[in-house]
């Protein structure tokens, strides 16, 4: 009961701050984009005059292109759009002292940390949702139908993928009161997992290889990353014991 | 059962004593003053006894419960921070509404308490404005409302008047007096003529230390000067100067001070120069404008305590 009631308002907020709103569109739009770009890219080039000697190098577009478009594109947003959404999810309600007025009430610390975070699984799920449908249907109209079943696995391990900057941002959050020293954080680790990804023994344990492995499935490969599965789900539930161990001894 | 109960509260920040030993008592259905210069110790006072902040050392008690005990406090108190902070894209329905939710009060009983306590706070007409547009005062108001959401058996306020008008402020005042019985309220501010007019006790802090705990009329008893003002019209300054003098070597008068048309005589006997005072002002023939025998305000009580010329408790 309490954790539905802290949830319904964590989406509430989602939506009455418009942090949902530009979650979605951003996602939304650059769904629609990545096969647009994939496609028009030759037309793009010709049409400005500095470029045009180059546009007959671009081989013909095909359904990878606009595959490996909408990872890159819509991947990056997600990602950049987490650490700035996360940021101050807990730290802004410790600073500002709405954590403070609603925890002296019977609403324990976990519901508090937890229900940030699904509200920020709703907000990123339903936007790479609506990225998805605009993609499949401009793929779809632009080159050719693509497989259902790799698609949403894709999508998926973009999210978990997104999911694992969001924890470590939520953790970072409840350490400071500052927004700045939780994006700080967030940034902190995608570097150092980037570093860390450049040792071949790690790298293939690594949350980057969820991105590789859904490519893979798109493009008919069957080199499965279970490793990098399970560590990104250990660090998210990590991040999340992390966030609540540190916030419940934590004085408001 | 008493309300609220510290002994030998300390709460430490580094080298820096928030409280140090702080003991007190309230009992319950009380309205209990909580008097302090800036960084006495109320605030941290209160953050420990709602649970927000842990002890360096000592016990509190609140209602029986451990203050420590943060949960089972949670259910019993009711609290409003010095400055309510709110989530200002919630409408002050939402968040009163969101607050009984928290309290698992059942939708048609939640319906009914947040219209009433809206109404008892004076935010009705503004329920359905998002908190982001309400003045400070009207934020004062709601934090009050939400801190009676789940009938509490002691209410904390921290300074819930400050932020209020003139009007805002006598409505609070009537709103904590109604309370009186129903709940026991621990109320922190420096106002002391609202604690003079709502408070059954009063204590005062300071350093972090209890100075003085007692009820308000025995405070008032305690600390009673024992003098008698005079004023008289203007343009009869020197007569009262005169006559003043005729009465520095009486036995019953212990000092006296003229400043303009206005005299005070510090007496040994109260009662005593009441009657021979005023016998002696009618023989004078002096045009009296006033005469008064002075009761000590709370403000000059707190000023004697803080300044250490106050007894212990």
């Amino acid at each position: 009961m309490t954790f539905l009631t802290q949830l319904r308002k964590e989406i509430m907020e989602q939506f009455r701050t418009r942090r949902f709103l530009t979650v979605f569109i951003v996602l939304l739009v650059w769904g629609m984009l990545s096969p647009l770009t994939a496609k028009f890219i030759g037309e793009i080039f010709n049409s400005i005059p500095a470029m045009a000697p180059y546009a007959a190098l671009i081989p013909p577009p095909t359904v990878t292109d606009a595959i490996g478009q909408y990872i890159k594109n819509v991947n990056q947003f997600m990602v950049f759009l987490a650490l700035l959404v996360t940021m101050g999810a807990v730290a802004v309600e410790k600073d500002k002292g709405t954590a403070a007025l609603m925890l002296v009430k019977p609403l324990p610390r976990s519901t508090f940390v937890i229900a940030k975070f699904l509200a920020l699984v709703f907000t990123f799920g339903l936007s790479l949702l609506a990225a998805a449908v605009a993609d499949y249907y401009y793929t779809l109209y632009l080159f050719q139908p693509m497989e259902i079943g790799p698609f949403l696995a894709l999508n998926g391990f973009m999210l978990l993928y997104t999911l694992v900057y969001v924890a470590i941002t939520l953790f970072a959050s409840t350490l400071f009161k500052s927004q700045a020293a939780a994006v700080g954080v967030g940034f902190g680790a995608l570097l150092f997992l980037a570093v860390l990804g450049s040792f071949p023994p790690l790298k293939e344990k690594l949350p980057d290889q969820l991105i590789l492995w859904g490519t893979g499935l798109m493009t008919g490969s069957h080199m499965a990353y279970w490793p990098a599965l399970l560590i990104s789900v250990g660090i998210i539930l990590a991040s999340l014991l992390g966030a609540w161990l540190v916030f419940r001894k934590q004085e408001l | 059962m008493t309300a609220i109960i510290t002994r030998d509260l300390k709460k430490f920040y580094g080298s820096v004593h928030a409280l140090d030993g702080l003991s007190l008592t309230v009992q319950p259905g009380t309205v209990f003053g909580f008097l302090g210069p800036n960084g006495a110790g109320k605030t941290t006072t209160i953050r420990l006894l709602t649970g927000l902040s842990r002890p360096t050392s000592g016990t509190a008690t609140v209602s029986g419960v451990d203050a420590r005990q943060s949960r089972k406090i949670a259910r019993i108190i009711g609290y409003l921070p010095e400055e309510p902070a709110f989530y200002r894209w919630m409408t002050g329905y939402e968040f009163i509404d969101y607050t009984a939710r928290i309290f698992h009060i059942s939708t048609g009983e939640r319906s009914r308490r947040v219209k009433e306590l809206l109404e008892l706070v004076g935010l009705a007409e503004a329920a359905k404005r998002r908190i982001g547009g309400y003045s400070r005062g009207m934020r004062q108001r709601l934090g009050i409302a939400q801190a009676l959401v789940n009938q509490p058996e002691v209410l904390f306020l921290d300074e819930p008047v400050s932020a209020l008008d003139p009007t805002g402020r006598k409505e609070v005042l009537d709103l904590i007096d109604s309370l009186r019985g129903k709940c026991t309220v621990f109320m922190s501010t420096h106002i002391l003529a609202d604690v003079e007019r709502v408070c059954d006790s009063i204590g005062i802090i300071d350093k972090g230390k209890m100075i003085v705990e007692a009820p308000q009329s025995e405070l008032m008893g305690r600390f009673t000067i024992p003098a008698i003002e005079v004023e008289v019209i203007a343009g009869h300054e020197k007569d009262l100067e005169k006559w003043l003098k005729s009465l520095r070597n009486l036995s019953w008068v212990k000092n006296t001070q003229v400043d303009g048309t206005k005299a005070r005589l510090t007496v040994k006997d109260l009662e005593k120069a009441r009657k021979e005072l005023f016998h002696a002002l009618n023989t004078t023939g002096l045009p009296v404008q006033r005469f008064e025998v002075v009761t000590p305000t709370l403000e000059d009580i707190f000023l004697q305590v803080i300044n250490g010329k106050g007894g212990a408790k």
